[in-house]
């Protein structure tokens, strides 16, 4: 029996006895950026390959939601922050070696890059707007009175939608670095064993890219869209799935730190968590179900998309949770 | 110049002096320290064994907390030691995840704190606050590049250990055994 004790009271709450100085703020915004990367990168993918008609959700409507996704992404990880009134020093340099450091700079170029995209569809999102009684919404009337009247926006949108490829392979490129981007934060910390793996970086852009698609599907009223989209989401599941796997091998036939990491998920606290609300219902049973729709049977297709959504949201809290127990000493 | 501090296990009796010459030295927070003991324990009775260590950062040549650090707050200082530029520090907690020592903490005030090896006592040529307060003399520090420091003979006599060597660090705080 080996037992270790701090005897002089190390007493850093937060610190011990486990370290989880992070707390909901990081696994919220690793959903959000995920979800983000992942409608920017469906939007550019299908104008890149000329599908705007047909994919009108994935195009237009699904990229309404970035702005505010990334905007609330980065205030929970304000929130996170202990020495808010310095963070603009993340924007003083630019530390290659630290993921934290290109994320942070990604998040700067891409925010306004979706505000732009989403600018190119406002007009026809203001005329499709109607209230309650089939009339133009009082709000969308005023709004586009403005238009009107501030020719300069418009054609500065002219502008923007000539230029739209340029756009778009922008967003291909920085939606996979911010997709990507949201796994290497915490593989880069080798002090987690349950992090330090380079498996998490394709692992959470496949969940992004998956919680995206869903979105997609639950807001696509297109039957054709949808089941395209639906397939890709199936693929997508299937990846994530052969991702999971492979990282519990690469675990177990690691070292004693991270096989005891392992062990947290299978037989230990996260068991259930993990394996019957990220993989079961979030992944496996909205497969069959999507996979049933396919095949003509009536399913609404919210509940796929919900438990989707659902299952990479518990994921992300379930990683950032777990890691931060697993550790080298004590 | 490579600072590097060795320490006696076996001449370690756990009063825990350093780790309050620390917090008295470096105006340390109520509730927080730079320096902890630990007391391990091995074996089953009657056969058991002790160790004591007297743990803070390690100083590593490989340093986690300075490769995460987002705003290059983390830094090494001449001499190999580790120090946090406290306006310069966003309070993100990314060198807290990284450290596998778990030797720093966020301070009351928002930025993260760590031992510095009591750096501003080494430019006046002193040796940090706990060394000089051990009452057993268990700790040796000094210039690894300098054969004759304290630290090169005790490591060069003694049989010693580092912390979780496997986690890739390279520590500069070694357990003579």
């Amino acid at each position: 029996m080996k037992e270790e004790l701090f005897v002089s009271g190390r007493a850093i709450p937060n610190i011990d006895p486990y370290l989880n100085i992070w707390h909901w703020q990081i696994p919220v915004y690793l959903f959000l950026g995920g979800l983000a990367a992942g409608l920017l990168f469906f939007a550019a993918l299908y104008t890149l390959l000329g599908k705007e008609k047909q994919m009108p959700t994935a195009v237009k409507w699904a990229t309404f939601l970035v702005p505010p996704a990334l905007v609330l992404g980065l205030l929970s990880l304000f929130l996170d922050l202990k020495h808010k009134m310095f963070f603009w020093q993340l924007y003083t340099v630019i530390r290659l070696e630290s993921p934290m450091s290109w994320g942070a700079w990604t998040l700067l170029i891409i925010t306004p890059i979706s505000i732009l995209w989403s600018m190119m569809f406002l007009r026809e999102l203001l005329e499709a707007w109607k209230g309650k009684d089939g009339k133009p919404a009082p709000m969308a009337v005023w709004s586009l009175k403005f238009l009107e009247k501030n020719q300069w926006i418009e054609q500065f949108i002219q502008w923007l939608v000539k230029y739209r490829k340029v756009l778009a392979w922008l967003m291909i490129y920085y939606g996979l670095i911010l997709g990507i981007y949201t796994g290497i934060l915490l593989s880069a910390f080798n002090a987690r064993p349950l992090w330090n793996t380079s498996l998490l970086g394709p692992l959470f852009l496949v969940s992004g890219l998956s919680t995206a698609a869903a979105t997609i599907m639950w807001m696509s009223k297109d039957h054709l869209e949808r089941s395209t989209i639906s397939r890709i989401d199936l693929m997508l599941i299937g990846i994530e799935l052969f991702l999971i796997v492979h990282l519990f091998m690469g675990f177990l036939a690691s070292s004693a730190v991270q096989i005891e990491a392992a062990s947290l998920f299978l037989g230990g606290p996260y068991t259930v968590m993990f394996w019957v609300f990220v993989v079961f219902m979030g992944l496996i049973l909205p497969a069959i179900l999507e996979t049933l729709e396919l095949l003509g049977y009536k399913i609404p297709v919210m509940i796929p998309a919900i438990l989707i959504l659902f299952g990479g949201l518990v994921f992300r809290f379930v990683m950032v949770e777990a890691g931060q127990i697993t550790r080298y000493l004590y | 110049m490579r600072y590097a501090m060795a320490i006696d296990t076996k001449k370690c009796v756990g009063c825990s002096d350093c780790v309050v010459a620390c917090q008295t030295e470096n105006d340390v927070p109520i509730g927080f320290c730079r320096d902890w003991i630990v007391e391990v324990m091995d074996g089953s009775y009657p056969n058991l064994e002790m160790e004591l260590r007297s743990e803070r950062c390690n100083h590593c040549d490989n340093a986690p907390c300075v490769r995460c650090c987002p705003t290059g707050a983390s830094h090494i200082e001449e001499g190999g030691v580790v120090k946090v530029k406290k306006h310069r520090c966003i309070g993100c907690g990314a060198c807290i995840q990284s450290c596998p020592y778990d030797a720093r903490y966020s301070h009351p005030e928002g930025y993260v704190d760590k031992c510095t090896f009591c750096y501003h006592r080494l430019v006046k040529g002193e040796k940090p606050a706990c060394v000089s307060v051990c009452p057993t003399k268990c700790m040796y520090f000094g210039d690894l590049d300098d054969e004759n420091s304290d630290v090169s003979i005790a490591l060069r006599n003694r049989k010693h250990k580092v912390l979780a060597p496997e986690a890739g660090t390279k520590p500069h705080i070694f357990y003579l055994i």
